[in-house]
């Protein structure tokens, strides 16, 4: 994975609340078997209204999105963070997330920033015409304007996306702990292990 | 000395906990893994482009639902008929090569058993109380039912829990859905969860694991309780769950793979203790009085914009939210509908009986019961019934719930995720409205431009016989209707 650390740029003011991943991504392009190339369907209902904020000109290759409430629920696609990486989104700002799509960015090093609705609101009408920063070191967003917002991050996701970490690696690392819990385990609950198919009684 | 009291989640929680950071994160033992076409080609090439195996192909399970036609799968001969979607028959062409390839088992299109991978879990007793069960998709949740914590992820923790058999996770917060009272008379779980979502709206539930309880769920079937939970991610919540009691056990005993002999009598006995301890702490509590949840119906396009059959679409100003009041204009913009309107004078074209939210058996018997005798109404133009999965579909035949769908205009399908989201043909046209059993009405989600209602398998026979939003209790049982 890529490290983050700044993200820097002009942010696409969305602004809409509960902006579900069938809109993010609609389903017909999930019947891929690589993560390339979904930018074009990214936002593909919103990009057939004219005047929508990804036609702008200004906005075109912009790093960050800005939404509202409850930004990628329903479903568990993944799909949506290749999405959005295809379409160069690097981080998306919005007062709350969907606990899978929050996931699913992270471990695609998108970084999902939480702000109350006011801040939200505030740098909607600045990225209107003016650039957004994102330090990840120090947890803020920062206009031209002074404006400086602070911002929560669970320290684990925070370390691995500034170091670029590899999940699945370091969950290897505890291979040992792994092992341990299988004998534990399958003493205890030994029901769970090796489930055979047989003819239903 | 006298632990902590816990709740079921967090019971289970402990019970997998392999590892736990300063930091709060933990790794997490996963116990069954189901596995469909659709979230886990990209995940089967990360491991082998990273050299790496399924640690535990034993605990996983593959089969393919999303992609696949509804439409007869063999011809006369037995020999399997083609999928013509290119992309389609691609990506499950892979997943038939990657199950075996990394030693999984692998349930095939055209076998007995196949079905969507929610309906297949519980029915082959692959799904277990007290088990960690994760698959690529939202409505994992619905094995919460059986009293299990289960529910869905992305692609690379798809490749992390083949790769592992565990997950990194922070543990959610626990939430108490109590329904008080009973059930009026007609009313199902499908009223029951879109009344529930209604009330704590779709991000209700985020960062909550949310237990049911009550005693309506203590009297509910193993059905009506993989529905309940199945659309606990509708109300934001990552997993729902309903304690396990003799109602889950007898539905398991004697199921494919579901333990047995002294296994059978060893899990008993620890899925009983599968309870939430008295004086446990919730973070969060909502009550819900059972005897206020009427036949209920979407009117928008997000699963929280519910209403009483009897009611009217709502006016945007009537919400406080000024961002919801917004969405609301939209909503009803797209759906074509006005504020004030009654909902029983909505017209529909389409009907859709299915999904893992309502494809069971008895989602079948409830909507059979209200056609049996009575057929569409001309405007329906499009009604389909597809099973759950094979087993389904056979019991319901040995029952003669098929001609009674047939005799009443519906196509009796083949099982799979179908016209829930569309990714096989099954579509509702543009402009068009369907009464559907599935579990969302987003934008598009049937198909570009369709319109969705959420009903219950009753409400969706009810659409169909007089061809608008009806309500199922004004319609006499099993009798014929001259239309």
């Amino acid at each position: 994975m890529d490290t983050v650390s700044t993200i820097e740029g002009r942010a696409i003011p969305l602004g809409l609340k509960n902006v579900d991943t069938d809109v993010i991504i609609p389903a017909h392009w999930l019947k891929t078997v690589s993560r390339e190339g979904l930018g074009k369907g990214a936002f593909e209902t919103i990009r057939e209204t004219p005047g929508n904020p990804f036609d702008v000109e200004d906005f075109a290759g912009a790093p960050i999105l800005i939404a509202g409430d409850n930004f990628g629920c329903g479903s568990s696609r993944e799909h949506a963070a290749w999405a959005l990486l295809d379409l160069g989104i690097r981080a998306v700002v919005a007062p709350s997330f969907s606990d899978i799509f929050a996931g699913n960015a992270f471990k695609n090093g998108i970084l999902t920033v939480e702000l109350p609705q006011d801040q939200v609101d505030r740098l909607l009408e600045i990225a209107q015409d003016h650039p957004v920063t994102i330090d990840l070191e120090n947890q803020t967003v920062t206009t031209p304007f002074q404006d400086r917002f602070a911002f929560e991050i669970d320290p684990f996701r925070k370390h691995c996306l500034l170091e670029g970490l590899d999940e699945i690696g370091l969950t290897l690392e505890s291979g040992k702990a792994i092992e341990k819990h299988e004998e534990q385990r399958a003493l205890a609950l030994p029901w769970l292990d090796a489930p055979q198919r047989r003819d239903a009684a | 000395m006298a632990s902590k009291p816990r709740t079921l989640y967090e019971k289970i929680w402990d019970a997998h906990v392999v590892e736990r950071r300063d930091d709060g994160t933990c790794i997490l033992y996963i116990d069954r893994h189901l596995v469909h076409e659709v979230t886990s080609p990209q995940a089967f090439e990360a491991l082998r482009l990273a050299g790496r195996k399924v640690r535990r192909p034993d605990l996983t399970l593959a089969v393919p639902d999303h992609n696949l036609p509804t439409t007869p799968r063999i011809d006369r001969q037995g020999n399997r008929l083609p999928i013509e979607d290119p992309q389609s028959a691609a990506q499950l062409a892979a997943l038939e090569a990657n199950a075996p390839a990394f030693g999984i088992d692998y349930i095939d299109a055209v076998a007995p058993e196949q079905g969507i991978v929610h309906v297949v879990g519980p029915e082959q007793g692959f799904s277990l109380p007290g088990a960690t069960i994760v698959c690529g998709d939202s409505h994992t949740a619905a094995h919460g039912g059986i009293g299990a914590l289960a529910f869905g992820i992305g692609t690379s923790e798809v490749e992390h829990v083949l790769a592992t058999q565990t997950l990194q996770l922070r543990q959610s917060k626990s939430m108490e859905v109590r329904v008080e009272g009973e059930l009026g008379p007609g009313i199902t779980p499908k009223d029951l969860i879109l009344h529930i979502i209604g009330v704590i709206g779709t991000a209700g539930g985020t960062g909550h694991v949310i237990e049911y309880r009550g005693p309506v769920f203590e009297r509910m079937s193993v059905e009506g309780r993989l529905t309940v939970c199945n659309m606990s991610i509708e109300g934001g919540a990552r997993a729902g769950l309903i304690a396990p009691d003799d109602t889950v056990f007898a539905y398991l005993k004697g199921r494919p793979y579901a333990p047995r002999g002294e296994a059978w009598d060893k899990a008993v006995a620890w899925w009983k203790g599968l309870r939430t301890d008295e004086d446990a702490h919730f973070d969060k509590s909502v009550v819900i009085d059972a005897a206020e949840v009427e036949p209920t119906v979407s009117w928008g396009t997000s699963p929280e914009d519910v209403v009483a059959v009897g009611g009217v679409v709502p006016a945007p100003h009537s919400f406080t939210d000024p961002s919801k009041q917004a969405a609301a204009r939209k909503s009803l913009d797209y759906m074509g509908l006005e504020a004030g309107q009654r909902i029983e004078d909505i017209a529909i074209e389409n009907v859709f009986i299915g999904s893992c939210t309502n494809s069971r058996i008895e989602d079948l018997r409830a909507a059979a019961e209200v056609l049996k005798g009575r057929t569409k109404a001309p405007n329906v133009r499009w009604a389909i019934a597809v099973p759950g999965s094979g087993l389904v579909k056979r019991q319901a035949e040995e029952e003669g719930l098929d001609r009674i769908f047939t005799d009443a205009g519906f196509e009796w399908r083949e099982p799979g995720c179908s016209a829930c989201l569309a990714m096989n043909p099954d579509k509702v046209p543009p402009g068009e409205r369907c009464a559907s059993t599935s579990n969302r009405n987003f934008v598009g989600r049937q198909g570009p431009g369709s319109r969705t209602h959420l009903v219950s398998p009753a409400m969706a026979a009810a659409a169909a016989v007089t061809g608008r939003l009806a309500d199922v209790r004004t319609l006499a049982p099993c009798q014929a209707e001259a239309s």
